[in-house]
């Protein structure tokens, strides 16, 4: 008899007592939590590919997933230390990256299905570390990719050095821009150049300035006033710089009036209020329309047209490109943007960079082609490696 | 010429690496250059803010001064200028103040009216453009008025087959169009920086 009851004490003291391990593997399985089970193969490693300071944990989702309301991600310094929960994710979720961690340094995480106040708790995972890496893998077809194309513009220009004769197709709206300079010669009015709304640091703008520079050479030349106004306070200083070069370069610096290229304001809507009112009031002959343009472009064009001015428009901005074509003589599309200064300058190292260009676009063609055909016939390796991530 | 043309060329280039070796490189000191350029851009674009403003007061003032066409216009923009800029520094920019009324009630009112002659400037361009002059016209018109039909109601109501023709004509043909036009816009960029990078583009710095 008093056999059986201290077998029933130790069996109460071990089961109820909360400082008991053995309560605690209770707890986790089935003891005060009954029917509610813990994710499963719960892995925690360092995240590939990245600058350190991260942990990327993944697991099965528990049995009882679609009674549990979230995942908590705990974590600690030490094995057996004490976890705090460093992150939670809906049920459903199988993967958590915490970047609350400090390379080389160990942490021990567990994952815990929750359901209201009810929890399971997976394992501890033994201790990882996290660290950067020297180069992203994730990014090698990027990297062959710039190899190839740059080798190719390289090779080119190499070729247009050493004085080979490189065939550029022909592009209309860059042919017409001396024709529309000339033609705001001969009706004695201004010039309008427009380069977008985007500031220095977007590729579009910047290409915007290299074709304003040529285009400023024949203004400087033709003796017609150029106008510029900008969006951007940086836009116009280099607008400028780039102006006054342009008409030193030609031997006309007395004709540069700095303001001419003017700021009108950041505000898109406000910008284009402000342009349509110079042509309203000026009536240029020619608009350029240069650069990066978001909904103001086709409110801009159709000022333009109706003031009677030829109008020469260029846009990476695909959304756009219909309101170009739409209201302007002349659109260079996309990439012709990036070709006009090289078109209009005939300079042969600018020319080989416009034909390695071309071949690497007809690389790309033969990589989407293979693509095409390759998944049509359920081969997915070429699409799967062409991924950037 | 050399700090006109050599040190710029240098900046261009040792800043242009950076950028690339900071995309294919994710540890420090690499992997981080990209966050601190772009900001050190953005410190760079707030002060040259003050030579826009500055440009702005500059030209209206001689305007006014030199009684120009239209130099009226002039004393609202600066009056305008010298109001919000006041009133934002002065009284903050919050819900309740100056600064929040005049933005809400002058301000966007104003932009949005600008945005809505959208509407009319798309009408006027589309009838030009849809004029079935040639075989490529016709083709646009044809698909432009299946999209429309397709994209309301009442083509729904007519034919249940419209919006799938329009759905199929932006998903197909435009998103093939478009995907060119982008291929054709990243080597485009690519070639720009390359030139760029390794100074055969300069008429940004001084001319040829």
């Amino acid at each position: 008899m008093r056999l059986a009851i201290l077998a029933v004490s130790c069996f109460f003291l071990l089961v109820l007592s909360p400082a008991s391990a053995f309560s605690q593997e209770l707890e986790a399985s089935e003891g005060l939590l009954p029917h509610l089970l813990p994710p499963e193969s719960v892995r925690a490693a360092d995240t590939p590919n990245d600058r350190g300071g991260s942990i990327t944990l993944n697991w099965d989702i528990s049995p009882d997933d679609s009674e549990i309301d979230s995942y908590e991600v705990l974590r600690s310094a030490t094995a057996d230390g004490e976890y705090s929960v460093v992150g939670t994710v809906s049920k459903g979720t199988i993967r958590f990256i915490d970047t609350g961690v400090s390379d080389r340094e160990s942490y021990f995480y567990r994952v815990r299905a929750v359901a209201g106040d009810r929890y399971a708790e997976s394992g501890p995972i033994d201790g990882v570390r996290s660290s950067s890496q020297w180069f992203n893998r994730n990014r090698l077809n990027m990297l062959i990719a710039l190899i190839l194309f740059s080798g190719f513009v390289l090779w080119f220009i190499y070729n247009a050095k050493i004085g080979k004769e490189l065939f550029i197709r022909k592009i209309s709206g860059l042919d017409a821009v001396e024709d529309a300079i000339g033609r705001a010669t001969e009706m004695g009015r201004s010039v309008l150049y427009i380069p977008g709304i985007m500031d220095m640091d977007n590729i579009q703008t910047i290409a915007s300035m290299i074709i304003l520079g040529r285009v400023a050479k024949k203004t400087a030349e033709y003796d017609v006033t150029l106008h510029v106004p900008v969006s951007k306070s940086l836009v116009m200083t280099t607008a400028q710089e780039v102006v006054k070069e342009s008409y030193s370069a030609v031997g006309r610096p007395d004709a540069y009036n700095a303001d001419n290229i003017h700021y009108l304001t950041d505000d898109q809507f406000g910008y284009a209020a402000g342009v349509d009112g110079i042509m309203i009031r000026e009536k240029p002959a020619t608009v350029f329309f240069l650069g990066a343009f978001y909904a103001e472009s086709l409110i801009l064009a159709e000022t333009g047209h109706s003031v009677g001015a030829i109008q020469i428009a260029g846009t990476a901005m695909p959304a756009q490109l219909p309101f170009f074509v739409a209201a302007c003589d002349y659109t260079l599309i996309g990439e012709e943007l990036f070709a006009a200064s090289a078109y209009l300058s005939k300079e042969p190292l600018l020319m080989g960079s416009l034909k390695g260009q071309d071949w690497g676009k007809a690389i790309f063609m033969f990589f989407i082609g293979a693509g095409v055909i390759l998944e049509t016939m359920g081969i997915t390796f070429l699409a799967k490696y062409l991924v950037t991530r | 010429m050399i700090m006109k043309r050599q040190i710029p060329l240098i900046i261009t280039f040792l800043a242009g690496l950076a950028m690339i070796l900071g995309y294919f490189i994710p540890h420090e000191p690499f992997g981080g250059l990209q966050q601190m350029l772009n900001t050190w851009y953005m410190v760079v674009a707030a002060f040259a803010m003050i030579l826009g403003v500055g440009n702005l007061i500059k030209l209206h003032t001689i305007k006014i001064r030199k009684r120009k066409q239209g130099f009226g216009y002039s004393f609202v923009l600066l009056a305008g200028l010298a109001a919000m800029g006041l009133f934002g520094i002065v009284r903050g920019i919050e819900p309740g103040t100056a600064f929040y009324w005049m933005w809400w009630n002058m301000h966007v009112p104003m932009s949005s009216t600008m945005f809505s002659l959208l509407a009319f400037f798309v009408a006027s361009a589309s009838y030009r453009a849809f004029r079935a002059r040639n075989i490529e016209a016709a083709l646009l018109l044809i698909a432009g008025i299946l999209v429309m039909i397709g994209r309301v109601p009442i083509g729904d109501m007519v034919w249940s087959g419209f919006p799938a023709i329009a759905n199929w004509i932006m998903n197909v043909p435009n998103t093939a169009g478009q995907r060119a036009i982008l291929i054709g816009i990243s080597l485009g960029v690519v070639s720009t920086s390359l030139r760029l990078l390794l100074g055969i583009e300069r008429t940004y710095l001084a001319g040829d």
